[in-house]
């Protein structure tokens, strides 16, 4: 089909990603998936298979592989027009405090992976002329606390990656948008409880992603537009303040 | 059961059902994939599944436990020749009608909302505005995979273990978990509905409209709960056909995604549902179709089957304390002097809701299933003390004429009452001995009704 355009979706697996997916192939894109394991990765790319009407693509990845990552860009079938990536891991702050190990994976996976695997991404698009970049991050990057800072840090680096590679592409044609979702129903938050007001599904952030970058200009989107005042009210508490909360 | 062990998984957590009537604690499991689930239940008690909550009353709360089933949302495979679409039990219909009502498909059966999960409508066997000419959503189904209480997932269709089929279409998940099920669409032309309108003066005009459009595909009607005397029963009736692309050529496509519904934020105090601000509704929606009477027009699927989707969270409209909804099913010989006199006294109590609705019904396909022979009336009323003394009245109204109460929609029947209602109940318990669901497979529906 002429002129149809591509998504690629690295995690396939991410319930935010099969919503992101599912999104962009009710308006006729065609979808290119990324899994660590394609074959555990069945259910859900069976599952996008019946729901798009056609065959998608599994491309195995793993992005915590560093230099694997250009080789996989490079045989792409297609180098897409948009890439979104949800890849993270959450991980147990109590546990990342006491093995480096894990801390380091938590790191890894949420900010060394993505960013270099969009970077590089970033390039090809800028060299052919057009691209979407969207990264999703997280609230949890804007400020540290205490409750969940190993993640929360990789996360800033990740949004500080992306507003520097914006910045860098601001005046070519290549876009680059952070997604910050706030707090998702998802297998990831499942067993937190979660206040409904600031809790998205992922339903609706597939849509405020396919929204913002096909149809808007955004360069930041909080899914839930009240996230953006609560975030800006948490940056704005005084740092000898700040320490003293229990966040 | 003063015995449960309490130490079990699960945070402690509080459901109630679509109605908010009642309210009950129950330990809180989580369906992740189908192959964790005989882990999830091996050491389960007194557990039962929940779809997406949209039985009224306490049927999806566990007595002990109760496993949420929504996280098994996954599609298996759609055949666009045969129209046969498999999914996950915890799929929700209106994720299939996304994905089928383009590719020109829509279910046999759809109930009132679009919310509910392919496990729930199982359950449920629920009923559409067609059931006196396509059955219930059982009929439609082709086979489905039941975990046992033991953990034993075993296929089941009218070939394999028909019995336990037959038991869990309608059997309000008190046979097993429903991990998925294969069921047939019917292939449609366009996503217009042609709705045409008759208006009926009073309960026999009613009737007789709704007999004469035994042949029409969807069929309806809504009856204004206000009027009594001459005018008693007096209504609506919509009849829907799915529109051919022929007829609807200049009309625009439904739109697909649709406007987001708008959530009612707070509770809305009990004086919303006195008798002048549901009278006033009621007058404006007669007007509104008599107006249209026998005029046909053209309604998008979504506004023609689940007006009510458009406001998320309606059910809080009836206040904190919650509300109840009677449905029964009455046989038709005696239908329309009982129906007459049900409709006296809900008149007579003036806050009865603005959403009477009446259906013909054919025999169901379940065990269990609340479809049978006759006329059913469906009714929204607070739960407060004076309406559910109503509904004690109505319900000796409609066991000696033959009827039964629908268990989606029940929290206050009694065990007399449903037990003369379900003649197949006997025949249900010795096969939930049979498979070992007794003390395993509770609900607080089950432990209330003792089935
Ligand atoms: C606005 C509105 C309109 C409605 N209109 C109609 C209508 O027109 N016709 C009609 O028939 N019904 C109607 N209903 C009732 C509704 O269709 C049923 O209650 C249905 O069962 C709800 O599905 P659910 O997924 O929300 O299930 P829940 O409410 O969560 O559960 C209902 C029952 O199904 C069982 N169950 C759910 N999932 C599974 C599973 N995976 N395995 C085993 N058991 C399971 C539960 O144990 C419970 O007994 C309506 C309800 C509402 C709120
Ligand atoms: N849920 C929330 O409330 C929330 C809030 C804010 C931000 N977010 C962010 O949103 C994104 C998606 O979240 P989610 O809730 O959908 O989480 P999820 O279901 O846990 O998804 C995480 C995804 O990352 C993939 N992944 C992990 N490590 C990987 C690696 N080394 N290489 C390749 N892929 C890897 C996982 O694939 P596997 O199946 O192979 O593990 C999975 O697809 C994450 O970045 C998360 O941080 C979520």
């Amino acid at each position: 089909m002429a002129g149809r355009k591509t998504l690629l979706l690295v995690g396939a697996t991410s319930d935010i990603g099969r919503a992101v997916a599912s999104r962009y192939a009710r308006e006729g894109w065609a979808i290119v998936l990324t899994a660590r394991d394609p074959s555990a990765a069945r259910r859900d790319t069976d599952d996008l298979s019946v729901r798009t009407g056609e065959p998608v693509a599994v491309l195995p990845l793993d992005v915590l592989a560093l230099d694997t990552l250009a080789a996989f860009v490079d045989a792409l079938p297609v180098l897409p027009d948009t890439v979104v990536c949800v890849v993270g891991e959450l991980g147990d702050q109590n546990r990342a405090e006491a093995d480096p190990e894990h801390a380091a994976r938590v790191m890894a996976t949420n900010y060394l992976g993505p960013s270099l695997l969009l970077g590089i991404l970033a390039d090809r698009f800028a060299a052919r002329g057009h691209g979407t970049i969207v990264g999703v991050s997280s609230v949890a990057g804007d400020r540290g606390r205490g409750s969940n800072y190993v993640y929360g840090s990789a996360k800033a680096g990740f949004t500080a990656f992306l507003s520097g590679l914006r910045n860098r592409l601001a005046r070519g044609p290549v876009r680059v948008v952070t997604v910050k979702p706030g707090f998702v129903r998802t297998r990831m938050t499942q067993a937190l409880s979660l206040p409904p007001l600031l809790t998205a599904e992922p339903a609706e952030v597939g849509a405020a992603i396919y929204a913002a970058a096909e149809r808007g200009r955004a360069d930041v989107v909080y899914v839930r537009p009240v996230w953006r005042l609560v975030m800006a009210i948490i940056r704005a508490i005084p740092e000898p303040i700040f320490k003293r909360l229990r966040l | 059961m003063t015995d449960r062990p309490r130490d079990i998984a699960g945070p402690l957590g509080t459901l109630s059902g679509w109605g908010r009537y009642p309210r009950a604690e129950s330990r809180i499991l989580r369906a992740e994939a189908p192959d964790r689930l005989p882990g999830l239940v091996a050491a389960g008690t007194d557990y039962v599944a929940r779809g997406n909550g949209r039985a009224y009353g306490d049927a999806a709360i566990g007595l002990h436990q109760t496993v949420l089933m929504r996280r098994l949302d996954r599609f298996r495979g759609f055949d666009p020749d045969s129209g046969r679409l498999t999914v996950e039990a915890g799929v929700l219909l209106a994720d299939i009608l996304d994905v089928v009502v383009p590719r020109g498909f829509f279910p046999f059966v759809v109930p009132g909302t679009r919310l509910v999960t392919v496990g729930g409508m199982i359950a449920a066997d629920v009923h559409g505005k067609n059931h006196h000419r396509e059955g219930g959503f059982g009929d439609h189904l082709d086979a489905l995979t039941l975990l046992l209480p033991d953990g034993r997932p075993l296929r089941c269709s009218r070939e394999d273990n028909p019995e336990l089929f037959t038991a869990t279409v309608g059997g309000m998940g008190l046979t097993g978990l429903i991990v998925d099920a294969t069921f047939r669409l019917r292939p449609i032309e366009s996503g217009w509905i042609r709705q045409e309108t008759e208006v009926a003066t009073n309960l026999s005009g009613l009737v007789a409209a709704l007999d004469r459009s035994a042949e029409a595909t969807y069929c309806v009607a809504w009856i204004d709960c206000q009027s009594r005397g001459g005018h008693l029963g007096r209504g609506l009736v919509f009849r829907g056909e799915h529109a051919s692309a022929a007829e609807c050529a200049g009309l625009a496509p439904p739109r697909a995604a649709g406007r987001a519904a708008v959530p009612v934020p707070v509770d809305m105090p009990s004086w919303t549902l006195n008798p002048l601000t549901v009278g006033a509704f009621n007058a404006l929606y007669h007007r509104r179709g008599a107006a249209a009477a026998r005029r046909p027009a053209y309604v998008p699927w979504r506004q023609y089957f689940f007006p009510l989707d458009g406001l998320s969270d309606w059910n809080r409209l009836y206040g904190r304390r919650g509300f109840v909804q009677h449905q029964c099913v009455i046989p038709p010989g005696s239908a329309q002097p009982v129906l007459a006199e049900i409709l006296e006294r809900v008149a007579r109590l003036g806050s009865a809701s603005p959403l009477a609705v009446l259906k013909r019904l054919g025999p169901g396909s379940g065990l269990l299933s609340f479809p049978m022979d006759g006329y059913t009336l469906a009714l929204d009323l607070p739960a407060n003390a004076a309406a559910l003394a109503l509904l004690d009245e109505i319900d000796r109204l409609v066991v000696p004429a033959g009827g039964r109460l629908y268990l989606a929609k029940d929290s206050r029947q009694t065990r007399a009452t449903f037990e003369a209602g379900y003649p197949g109940l006997g025949e249900f318990r010795r096969l939930r001995h049979a498979i070992g669901a007794e003390r395993r497979l509770t609900s607080h529906l089950s432990a209330r009704l003792g089935v």
